[in-house]
This record gives structure tokens, sequence and C-alpha cells, in this order.
């Protein structure tokens, strides 16, 4: 149930991805529209990240299966395409180690792109991070560095953010109080996927939803109509 | 009075071996790169100020302006084009193809210079000394060397860690794939990083070239001290690199003392004791 | 489930056929005294122990992942044993040759303790700098020379021989001797459980160590037997040159930059590598003749083309294209009791 082509402002084309002999994509095809928040569900194993990685540009694609606001980036490597306006918040959080919590910051702003968020406003989003901002990032809780994980790829501006897997590992309500969060990322105009295995609380979060299986696309179309029986249909593939 | 001054000049000997140890130590802080035909580069570096002093009649120290911009771009080319291909979790490519190109440059040299020694003229600096107390003299050129070195050493810290740059520099270290995630484009910045060794290299070649002889085969041992110098001091901390270099210069010159043939076993035979002793190194960082 | 009996072969056919050629060649090389001439002898000789280098150096870096740049140290202590044995000691020098390889072995004990406590690279400058050490101290050694060295007495050189016919002769077979044993053993070594040992810890060794590898244990007794084996090569090389010196015995250029050339162009972590490595080596060198430093520059360039684009050497590019293997050394499981489908078993 996609968009109609010319709207979105991703949209991903029947792609494939393959590691090695394996092949973890076969013909995906998503969209996601301006100020939309879409989420990604799926069992282990089933190409979520895979599929976010290609959109990054951590993976590669055929040049035109990628196309975001227009323009086909699937050939484009991963550097450029933070340039182009997509940030992705990668699994497990992955802060640099050897910097401070606001170098983390930082560097995620270094490519000086215009727009809303700067250091300033991430503090005020965060504020847990304003008073650990000197600390190592190696020092911080789980939800912190989450945090600062998604601060880092608000430096960059996107107009598209790609979250993989934000609540792994985290309890509960740290989960609620970043997800809390999230409406004011979209309400400064930016984009959002969602890959969760936490599925209630990508239902409650997204418009729209799509559920992989096996590297395909098993269900497709908007949260409400996501219902149990629906979701452990795709979800397993019975 | 005696000991004095021979230790004296193993500090001030110690600081052009930090020299030699801290564009080595970066390479390897960035992209776990230890660059086998280091020495060589150096002395690379004195041949070009060599060429650039004879042809266009500068003073050597003058020549730097040409000689370190020039060893710089050759180390960005020289990265991006070749060394680049060799990064990986394997560590003989990297390995082989350095030594492959110290072996390269120690013999293109010698077919263009031949063997025979050279040296730089700095014209009165080299001789230029002073009296700091009775029968403790120290050379303008090698204090020269020292201050230079702990600039050098000073500056990478400030770099590092208080520049944009610098912390791209440690965020590719950490994590070259997420460091794409930030716009970081690896393949440039590990090309900085070699052009910014290399800029080191070059001053320390041409003090090298002013102070004493040199000739094509003198770059393994560069790359010995050098290398002696950061295991001494301890991986991961430049200015601990400073304190390996100064006390490997000591211990050559407590050798050469006693036994002129001894200087270079001296120091070998320091490097081996702190090996054994305490193998991490005198001031080791601990590395998250 | 059972599993049913299985041996596990190394032969193929194509391996069989290839082992004899191996065996009529080294009865035609143990002729050679008879129809080759006084020149060609040294060649061989030469080529004997780069091949013997090149194949223990393959062993130590490419099957144990210990990539030494300072092997020369084993070289020239071999070479000082031999020579300090014979002069200082008056052991007999065919018997010197043997105490060079114990010396050798013994040395490497308390080196290995220290420089194993490198990684990697820093591994790799610190072997440099205990053949550094080793050169340093043998120019220490007034008896034997000091800094400009010393030739080997007429009266111990008589020893080996009562003719100069005869003693090229032995010195000849030696050599051939040395390096067959050295293949062979290292062969006999890779199809043990060693061996086993060594291929999994050049895979990966973290996987290695945990199933149960003694990965500490495993390299040390490689780098012992690659230092002994290195010393008896050194010493017989220097027997046959009659003259030693520091510079020459622990040359970095010599016996290791070349050694490592021959088995990167060769083929790294394959027995056959540092052989056909060698041939073309010596190859090269009949071509480019006296251009000593140039020689030496087309050398570097050639192992850095190679390194890039053909990692596993000319050999790996024959076993990838072909499937050759002319030493056994390929495990294939075999079951007597169903058909033999080799075809699928390449590994």
């Amino acid at each position: 149930m996609p968009d109609p082509a010319g709207d979105a402002l991703l949209d991903v084309r029947a792609l494939d991805a393959r590691y090695g002999d394996f092949q973890a994509l076969f013909d995906v095809s998503i969209s996601v529209g301006r100020r939309e928040v879409v989420a990604i569900i799926g069992a282990n194993g089933a190409g979520k990240s895979t599929l976010l990685k290609c959109v990054a540009g951590l993976m590669p694609a055929r040049r035109d299966a990628i196309v975001f606001d227009g323009a086909p980036i699937g050939d484009l490597p991963a550097h450029r395409i933070v340039a182009r306006g997509i940030a992705l918040v990668p699994e497990g959080r992955r802060l640099f180690p050897s910097l401070s919590v606001e170098e983390n910051l930082l560097i995620g702003g270094q490519l000086g792109r215009p727009g809303f968020w700067t250091l300033a406003r991430i503090y005020e989003l965060f504020p847990a991070l304003a008073v650990r901002a000197r600390l190592p990032s190696t020092a911080l809780s789980g939800g912190e560095q989450q945090m600062a994980a998604l601060g880092r790829a608000l430096m960059a501006n996107p107009t598209l953010l790609l979250c993989d897997e934000i609540s792994l590992g985290l309890a509960p309500i740290v989960i609620r109080d970043i997800y809390a969060r999230l409406p004011a990322i979209v309400a400064q105009g930016t984009s959002l996927v969602i890959v969760e295995q936490d599925i209630a609380q990508a239902l409650a979060a997204a418009a729209r939803v799509y559920c992989l299986q096996e590297g395909r696309v098993a269900f497709a179309g908007a949260a409400r109509d996501a219902t149990r029986e629906a979701v452990a249909a795709a979800y397993f593939g019975t | 009075m005696e000991w004095t001054n021979t230790i004296v000049q193993g500090v001030l000997t110690g600081g052009l071996y930090a020299m030699f140890a801290a564009g080595l130590s970066l390479i390897f802080g960035v992209m776990r790169l230890v660059n086998i035909a280091h020495g060589d580069f150096i002395v690379l570096a004195a041949y070009l100020a060599l060429v650039v002093t004879e042809t266009l009649g500068l003073d050597p120290l003058v020549s730097l302006v040409i000689v370190i911009p020039l060893m710089a771009a050759i180390g960005y080319a020289l990265q991006r084009g070749l060394l680049n291909r060799t990064l990986g979790d394997d560590l003989l490519p990297p390995l082989l193809v350095t030594f492959g190109l110290s072996v390269i440059i120690q013999n293109g040299l010698l077919e263009l210079f031949t063997a025979d020694s050279r040296r730089l003229q700095a014209g009165a600096l080299e001789v230029a000394s002073f009296e700091v107390a009775r029968g403790v003299s120290i050379g303008v050129l090698p204090l020269l060397q020292f201050v230079a070195a702990v600039a050098v050493i000073g500056a990478l810290q400030a770099l590092f860690y208080r520049t944009a740059f610098g912390r791209a520099f440690r965020a590719t270290s950490d994590d070259p794939a997420v460091a794409r995630l930030v716009g970081l484009d690896n393949a440039h910045v590990f090309g900085l990083a070699m052009a910014l060794s290399l800029a080191v290299v070059a001053l320390a070649g041409v003090l090298l070239a002013v102070r004493a002889n040199f000739d094509p085969a003198i770059g393994p041992a560069r790359l010995i001290f050098g290398f002696e110098a950061v295991i001494i001091g301890g991986l991961g901390n430049l200015w601990g690199t400073l304190a390996g270099g100064i006390v490997l210069g000591v211990a050559q010159a407590i050798g050469a003392k006693l036994d002129p043939g001894w200087q270079l076993l001296a120091g070998h035979l320091a490097f081996l004791l702190v090996l054994a002793v305490k193998p991490e190194g005198l001031f080791p960082r601990i590395r998250a | 489930m059972s599993v049913p009996p299985f041996q596990v072969r190394f032969f193929d056919r194509g391996g069989e056929i290839a082992l004899a050629g191996v065996a009529a060649l080294v009865v035609a090389l143990a002729c050679a005294p008879w129809w080759a001439g006084r020149d060609q002898l040294y060649l061989l000789e030469e080529i004997f122990a780069y091949v013997a280098l090149a194949s223990l150096w393959n062993l130590l870096a490419g099957y144990a992942g210990l990539v030494s740049v300072g092997q020369q140290a084993y070289v020239g202590l071999g070479a000082y044993a031999l020579f300090g044995l014979a002069i200082l000691a008056d052991v007999p020098p065919l018997w010197a040759i043997a105490g060079a390889g114990v010396i050798g072995a013994i040395a490497a004990v308390p080196v290995a303790a220290l420089v194993f406590r490198l990684r990697g690279h820093y591994f790799a400058i610190g072997t440099w700098v205990v053949a550094e050490v080793f050169r340093l101290l043998a120019s220490q050694i007034s008896a034997l020379g000091g800094g400009s060295g010393t030739s080997l007495p007429a009266g111990i050189v008589i020893a080996i021989a009562p003719t100069r016919t005869m003693r090229e002769f032995v010195i000849y077979w030696i050599a051939l001797a040395l390096v067959a044993a050295i293949i062979g053993l290292i062969l006999l070594l890779l199809r043990s459980r060693y061996g086993l040992a060594l291929t999994a810890i050049r895979d990966n060794e973290l996987a290695a160590r945990s199933n149960g590898v003694d990965v500490a244990r495993v390299k040390f007794v490689v780098y012992v037997f690659t230092a002994c084996g290195t010393a008896l090569v050194g010493a017989l090389i220097f027997l046959q040159k009659l003259r030693i010196s520091p510079d020459a015995a622990f040359s970095v250029n010599d016996w290791t930059a070349f050694v490592i050339f021959i088995t990167v162009i060769g083929g790294i972590g394959r027995i056959e590598g540092p052989i056909v490595g060698t041939i073309v080596f010596f190859a090269l060198r009949q071509a480019l003749a006296d251009r000593g430093a140039l020689y030496l520059l087309m050398l570097g360039a050639v192992a850095i083309v190679v390194m890039l684009k053909a990692p596993k050497g000319i050999w790996g590019v024959v076993v990838d294209r072909l499937g050759w293997q002319i030493f056994p050394l390929r495990r294939r499981v075999v079951y007597p009791s169903r058909p033999d489908t080799s075809a699928g078993s390449r590994k």
C-alpha cells in the first residue's frame, strides 16, 4: 500500500541485498512520506537492519533502487548520503569511545548542514546529556547512550532519520522516555523510519508499518490496521 | 661534569628520536598501520631538501617551506593511491607493501644519488653553542631540534584533542564504519593522517640532515629508533613518546661515552630491558 | 545416528603423479655433481638455500602468523656459531653445522620470550631490533674479526674433505639434504595435529583458541623450529663462502628482503609457494644480471603489485584456477563403504 511515488520522501523500489552468497533482501519496496513515521518490524534475521544499511549507503544497492527526494541515491557511498539528508542511528548505539559525549554530538554535526538542531537544542531535548557532556561516552548508561546516539544523528539535521532498534537492551521506562521525544523530532520536519523488535511501541509511534519476513515485505499498511492476527501472520509467515 | 654533558646531549638527541616516533605513532593510532618505510621517508626528505637547497640556493631550514608541503602531498597521494588498499584485518599486506616501499626508496635513492655520504650546510648555526654551566655546553642546533620536537608533539596533541580535525581522526580510528555515518570519508581522513605524518617526517628529516651525515641506507635505523621510542614511552601517548625518545637518547649517549662502539647497542639494550620488565611502556595510556 | 567408518586421505590421482615427479627431480639433483659444472653447483646451492629460508619463513609467517622481518638474526647466528665452533672450539666443521642449529634453537627461546610481548607490526620491527643487536654483538667479537670479519683458516677448510672437488661435492650434498629435510619436516609438521592447529590459527586465531588449541605453545614451537632451521642454513651458506662478516651475515636485504619477496611472489601459506618464488627470483636475476640496486627495486615493485593484485601469489593463482597441489596436504574424508565422491570435497 505504498504512497504515490511522486509524493514520497523516500522510495525504495525492488531492492535486493546480499552478503556474499547469502541473499538478505528480495524485491523489497517501501516508501516514506514527508513528516511521516514508518515502522519496520519482523523477526531476527528478517532483513530490517539490512534495509536500513542499504538506505544509509553502508551496503551496495542498484542506483535507482533507492530514490530520495526525487534523486536516485542507491549507489552513493555512506558519507555522501549523510550530506543529502539521511542519518542513521546504528544498531547498538556505537558511540565513539575515544570521544566525550559532547564530542560525539559535535562530530555528528561536522558536515555543517543547516537546520533546527544545534548542540544547545539537543541538550534541551535530552537534558541528561548536558549534565554528562564532558564525560567519556563509555561512562553513560544504556538509555543515555541511546539518547546520545540519537542526538549525534540529529546534529546532521537530517530530513530522514533511520532508527535501528533503539529499544534494544533498555528498560521499558527508558524506552518510553525516548519514544516520548520522537514527536518533537518529527515536528521539526524530519521523517522517521523505526526498526523495532518491540512491536507495541513501534505500532504506537508509527502511522504506517511494514513487516519483513525472510527478506520480503509480508505486510504493508496503516498501523491501526495491523491487528494481532495480521502481524503474527506476517511475522511468522503462516 | 662530563657525565652531565653526556646526559644533556642524550636528552637533546632524544628530542629528534621523539620526532621520528611521532609520525609513526600517529599513523598507528589512526589506522593501525605501521609504515616500515617510515625511516626511508625521513631520508627521502633529507634528499629532497638537498635538491632544493642546491638548485635554489636556499638555506636548509628555509627549504622546509617547500619540503614539508611536498612530503605532505606525497603522503596523501601514497595513502589514497596505494596504502588504503592494504588496510584491513590482515597485517601482512600493509607490512609487505611498506617493506617493499622501503626497498624501492632506498634503492631508488641509491641509483639517483649514489651511496656517498651527504650533509646539509646550515652555516654558522651548525657549530654555534653556548655554555649553561661550567663544562656543560649546549649546541644551538641540538637545542633547536629539541624545542622543535616538543613543539611538534604539543601541536599534535592540541590538534588531536582540541580541534574538529582531531575529532575526525579519533572517530575514524575508533570506528571507521560509523565515522562514515557522520559524513566522514575514510579514504580522505586516512590520506590526511598520512600527509600529517610525512609533514612531521619532513621536519625530522631536514633537522637530521643538518645535524649528521646521511646516505640512502640509514633509513631502517631511524625507523628502529622511532619504534623503540614509542615502545619505551608507551603506546597511545605522545608525551610518553617524548620521554621514550629521551630515555633512548640518554642510553645511547651513556653507551657511547663508555665505548664508541657501544652506542647503538646501549640503546637497543635499554629497549629490550623495558620490553622485558615493563612491556606496556613507561607511560602507557589506557585505551578505551 | 552413527558415523560410518572413514579415512582421511591426502592423495588424489594428480597428486600422486606430481609427487613421483618430485622424487625423480630429487634423484636428478643428487646426481648433479656428475652432470653439472662448478658454477652450476654454486647456483644450485644458492637456490636450495633460498628455498629453505623461504619455506621456513613461510611456515613462520604464512602458517603461524608470526610475520618476522628479523630472521637474518638466525642466519648470522648460525654462521657465527659455525665459525666460532670451528675456529675457537676446534669442532670439525661438519659437526659444527649441527652445533649451529642447536645454538640457533637455544637462542630462540629467550628471544621468543621477549618479542612475543609485541603484537603484529610491532612484533615485526621487534624481531628486526633483535637482529640488529645480534649484528652489533657479533662486531664486538674480536676473535672472529670484529667489524670486518674473518676467513675460515686453511686447516679447517681441509678438514671438510681432502680435495677441493670432494669439498664442493660434500657441501652440495649437505645443502640438498638440508633443503629436502626442511621441506620434508615442514610437510610432516603440517600433516600432523600441529599442522591442523596451525591452519586453524592461520584462518582464525580466536576461534582456534576457543577450540582448545594452545596457540601460544604452537607459535613458540614453530618459532624455535624455524630458528633452528634458519641457523643451519646460515651456517652452511657461510661454510660455502669460507668468509664471514657481520654485515654480510646479518644482511637484511639478502636474508629477509629477498626471502620475503620470494615467498610473497611465489605464494604465502602454501608449501609450493617458496619454490615457485625462488625460481622466479633467480630467473629475474639472470635476466637483469648485474644491475644491483635496480634489481632490488624491481623486486620490491613486483612484490607490491603481487600483494595487491594476487595476494595468494603465483602458486595461489595456479591452485585457484587449476586445483593442483604437488605436496599432498589437503585432507579429504573418504568413506570406504560409499563411492568416492571426491569432486565436491576440495578444501
